[in-house]
């Protein structure tokens, strides 16, 4: 029960940070009701500082984040107390509708993303006094931002709360709405109004869909509580039916291709910190909800539904990091990642049924382990790059990745902690990030026990993917950290730019950027702890001794795989520690002599002469031409005698998506012109209405009279 | 004393790598008749470079002096998973060959930001390339070996090796596929010709040189060394993988010294077919890069595909 109201306390706190951001403007009301109270003198002393004019707004801030925090706090430890405990609480709260209880439900799939939610929420509000001091009140009320702050976390917590459909969908709609004020947030901007306006499209269709789904679920069963909907027995074509709508409406929040296209214009727009939270973290409460429906309410899956997962995730994965490597602006670039990180989680999934569904639960728990914990990953890497995007936004007042350069020696501390997201993402050993992908590949290379021929080679194809995705992702990290902070600087504002100040914002990168490199080293303890939540949930967990240790990873055995990256580390330390003394031990040449760069002997390099983004993913462009729609255009203007001198060159790149033109468009029309359609009934004329009243009459007591 | 072998031929591994790079340079000059410089060549090329006080550019970070030591750090724990002489070493089970994949990507990451790092325009071209043709190389690559993992169900190198040892002398028609795969994204990795020309300092042929350009003094004699190591790892994996016989499957000494003949006896002939293709082949067009590695790829997926249809019982 402790556990529970830990959880409960969790959105308590997170609706209180949410209030506490309306007293902004209330600063004159609350003096008064101080003055009424009655008070030690010291502490009213301390209220009467926090209440003066130029300290109000800071300290509310401050407060605001602060409860926030500790909502995320609470969160992280009911995450863990449930984990630890490994069993689930359930509770009714007579909320709502007098015959309509909410159900609560906390298990270990619930306290995992728990544990997810909280970590962000922390970083988050560690580093979001510093941020939001950018923003001007007039102009971007902080009332709003915090009080959506604080309803969009509770949400997300409410979500993994739910133990019935009517619960889920309020608390669902509830994270959805809260986070389109977010987006909206800075809506003097015509291109934010529709990057808002699209996502709100999309968040309702696919809330349609999944309320369709658990409709078809209920429609089998009395009752909306996902107790009652578990039992519901189910023919292989409505289960069907339901698995299409859930993956429907969860994809669409999650962001798979072609059901992405709302995320690149929405991430970019909001404010850092919310797009932290909205990449990092709403992303992975969409996957936590397919999980929910498909491998708890649906209890028997086909392996179907796991070919078309890894398929979709497959495109997913490729389509995202391809379109990721073409843009020019870093969080929209982020975002794309996050479409390419959610297709490797929905590819393993996919493997999980795979497995489920011919009678391997084993293997089904690794691939679940798998997506679990890359989801987990990619929640700490996406908010440390996200949170790092708005430090560089704040510093270098620009998101466009050719406009920087040479911050790595401005900016030492930012640079230093963004590589090491870079690394995570691009999932290189002793990171995160790989830890997750082998797991991955070890998952995709047990498919000698399955017996369908098309499956067995299915699999290593998307495996291959899988390793070209990863590749790609390495390239793209390469070019967004050697654009943004190595070489030359490629502006006045990247020349001008320095460290950031608020010792907040840095905080909050750190935390995270050492979580990345600890569950690097020690994966084995989210491992030991995902087990049980695979236990939970499947009923089948991977055998304790092939969990040899905190020291090795052997997931399916130690004869299969191991990989052990504390030995890993030690032995990088040891080779680069000798290679270093002993190569420095010379004191004649220990110190480096500097001087200028190599210029072919013409002289006068200067910045415009380095690669720039698009010279840097040219070799991609035109090896994939197929995937984008690229627009190229360059325009010479000509002098001397026979014009025949070049004098100067414009160039413009545009890379489009292609869902947009090739889905989208169609639907758009297709909604249009039926829309004209309908209209030319509306004539205007009251006659005709009339008119219309009368045939109506007439059809209608021909209807009764019959 | 397992961990103190181990050690040893990690050492040996790292020692040996410039003899081979030597030892192929020789055969090349030899069969373009030319006089071919000493086998110890390259020892004394490393040596002078050490010796030496590294100049470094003024817009250097740090990234560009401390990658050399990563780079080559990544490179000998790499070596220190790959069998040489013998099976069976501790160090072989905590890294399984996809983190083997992974120390390469480790050090081609910190390469190509080093050659992003001091602005020209020589550096940020060999980094999109070489990111360009490693990322299409890495999904070939994997290709062949999982058809190799598959057939083995292990990931750890030792033991695969183990299993086909135990099986004996049997042609598998996936392990022909896969071992040409292996071989075309070895020579596309290494960086050697048809990709990529070691010995170039031309702009439409460089890669890896364009990259390393800034580099002088010890900076250089370890990112050299790391390459030398590289392409000895590549050697390594070809020869014990699909020509295991030989190696050592105890300690014994007799054991090990025969390991190590049988592993130099079949680098050299390694490298001589190298030379040879090396100079039978002229180095191609950067975007025919991708038709070379996109039909790697499809021997790795043959080789696959084989696999399951022909070799698996069932």
């Amino acid at each position: 029960m402790m556990v529970l109201i830990l959880a409960y306390a969790a959105v308590v706190c997170s609706f209180l940070s949410g209030l506490l951001a309306l007293l902004i403007n209330q600063r004159g009301s609350l003096n008064e009701l101080l003055q009424r109270l009655p008070l030690r003198p010291l502490s009213r002393e301390w209220l009467n500082d926090c209440l003066t004019e130029s300290h109000y707004p800071l300290r509310l801030k401050q407060a605001v984040f602060i409860v926030l925090g500790v909502s995320g706090l609470l969160a992280v430890s009911a995450g863990i107390a449930v984990l630890i405990s490994q069993s689930a609480f359930t509770d009714q709260i007579g909320l709502g509708l007098p015959w309509l209880p909410w159900h609560v439900r906390f298990d270990g799939l619930s306290g995992f993303f728990f544990l997810i939610v909280g970590i962000a929420v922390i970083a988050v509000s560690i580093y979001g006094p510093g941020y939001v001091q950018a923003y001007q009140e007039e102009k971007h009320p902080f009332a709003v931002l915090g009080l959506f702050t604080g309803l969009f976390v509770a949400g997300m917590l409410l979500v993994l709360l739910a133990d019935d459909a009517f619960f889920f969908m309020i608390a669902w709609e509830l994270m959805s709405v809260a986070s389109y004020f977010l987006v909206a947030f800075q809506h003097e901007n015509p291109a934010n109004r529709r990057a808002a306006f699209l996502y709100l499209l999309m968040a309702e269709v696919g809330a349609l869909a999944i309320i369709l789904g658990f409709g078809v679920l209920a429609a089998f069963t009395d009752g909306l509580t996902f107790d009652a909907l578990r039992q519901a027995n189910l023919s292989t074509t409505w289960a069907s039916i339901a698995f299409v709508l859930a993956l429907l409406g969860f994809g669409m929040k999650a962001g798979i291709v072609p059901i992405h296209v709302w995320l690149p214009e929405a991430h970019p727009v909001a404010p850092s910190h919310i797009s932290a939270l909205m990449s990092g973290v709403m992303l992975k409460v969409a996957v936590y909800g397919l999980i929910r429906f498909c491998f708890d309410l649906l209890t028997d899956v086909h392996w179907q539904w796991g070919v078309v997962l890894l398929v979709l995730g497959t495109i997913s994965a490729l389509g995202g990091i391809l379109y990721a490597m073409m843009q020019p602006n870093l969080k929209r670039l982020l975002a794309y990642s996050s479409v390419e990180n959610i297709g490797i989680i929905f590819m393993v999934l996919g493997l999980a049924m795979i497995f489920m569904a011919n009678g391997f639960p084993q293997l089904a728990a690794l691939g679940l382990l798998a997506a679990l914990f890359h989801a987990f990953n990619h929640a700490l890497f996406k908010n440390l790059l996200f949170l790092g995007a708005g430090v560089l936004q704040h510093q270098v007042h620009s998101l466009d990745i050719d406009n920087m350069g040479g911050l790595i020696k401005r900016m030492p501390q930012t640079s230093f902690l963004f590589l090491v997201g870079c690394m995570s993402i691009s999932s290189l050993p002793l990171f995160n990030g790989f830890v997750s992908e082998w797991l991955a590949f070890q998952t995709a290379l047990q498919v000698d026990v399955l017996d369908n021929g098309v499956l067995r080679s299915l699999i290593p194809v998307a495996a291959a993917a899988l390793a070209l995705t990863a590749a790609l992702a390495a390239a793209c990290f390469v070019k967004v950290f050697g654009m943004i902070f190595l070489g030359l600087p490629r502006s006045r504002h990247s020349e001008k730019a320095q460290e950031v100040d608020d010792k907040g914002m840095l905080l909050a990168l750190k935390v995270l950027a050492g979580l990345c490199f600890f569950f690097g080293i020690f994966p084995t303890l989210i491992i030991a702890a995902l087990n049980n939540v695979a236990k939970q949930l499947l009923g089948q967990s991977l055998p304790n001794d092939t969990l040899l240790s905190w020291m090795w990873l052997a997931p399916v055995s130690s004869q299969k795989a191991s990989y052990s990256p504390i030995l890993v580390l030690i032995g990088v330390l040891i080779a680069t520690g000798f290679t270093f003394w002993y190569l420095r031990r010379n004191p004649d040449t220990k110190t480096m002599r500097r001087s200028a760069t190599w210029d072919c002997g013409f002289g006068g390099l200067n910045a415009r002469m380095q690669y720039s983004c698009s010279a840097f993913t040219m070799p991609f462009r035109r090896i994939f031409a197929k995937v984008w729609l690229i627009e190229e255009q360059i325009d010479k203007d000509m002098q001397g005698a026979l014009d025949m001198d070049v004098a100067s060159i414009r160039y413009r790149l545009q890379v489009e998506d292609h869902s947009w033109p090739r889905l989208y468009q169609p639907i758009a029309h297709g909604i249009n012109s039926a829309a004209r359609l309908v209209g030319r009934i509306q004539t205007g004329n009251i006659r005709v209405y009339l008119g219309y009243s009368f045939v109506t009459l007439i059809l209608m007591l021909w209807v009764v009279s019959l | 004393m397992n961990w103190l072998l181990a050690v040893i031929q990690t050492l040996l591994f790292v020692a040996l790598a410039p003899l081979l790079s030597g030892w192929l340079k020789w055969c090349k000059c030899h069969l373009q008749n030319r006089n071919a410089p000493s086998l110890l060549q390259p020892y004394r090329d490393l040596l002078k470079l050490i010796r030496k006080q590294p100049v470094v550019a003024e817009h250097a970070s740090w990234i560009f002096t401390r990658s050399p030591y990563i780079i080559f750090s990544a490179m000998v724990l790499a070596a220190s998973v790959v069998p040489l002489i013998a099976l069976d070493l501790p160090t072989a089970a905590s890294a399984d060959v996809i983190v083997l994949v992974g120390f390469f990507a480790f050090a081609r990451f910190f390469l190509a930001l080093a050659g992003l790092d001091i602005g020209t325009a020589f550096g940020g071209m060999g980094s999109s390339r070489e990111m360009t043709i490693s990322s299409l190389a890495e999904p070939a690559m994997l290709m062949a070996v999982f058809t190799l993992t598959m057939t083995a169900s292990t990931t750890n190198l030792s033991l695969a090796i183990t299993h086909v040892l135990n099986e004996g002398l049997v042609l598998r028609p996936s392990f022909v596929f896969a071992m040409f795969a292996l071989i075309l994204v070895a020579i596309a990795e290494t960086g050697r010709v048809p990709v990529d020309n070691p010995t170039t300092h031309l702009e439409l042929t460089m890669i890896h040189e364009a990259m390393i350009l800034e580099y002088s003094g010890r900076h250089l004699a370890l990112i050299e060394w790391a390459s030398q190591l590289k392409l000895m790892l590549y050697g390594v994996l070809i020869a014990n993988i699909f020509l295991p016989w030989g190696i050592a499957q105890d300690f014994s000494f007799h054991a090990l010294g025969y390991g190590l003949l049988a592993i130099s006896c079949k680098l050299a002939a390694l490298a001589i077919f190298l030379a040879i293709s090396e100079t039978l082949v002229a180095k191609m067009r950067l975007f025919r890069v991708q038709e070379y590695l996109s039909f790697a790829y499809l021997l790795g997926l043959l080789g696959m595909l084989s696999h399951i249809i022909l070799e698996a019982s069932r």
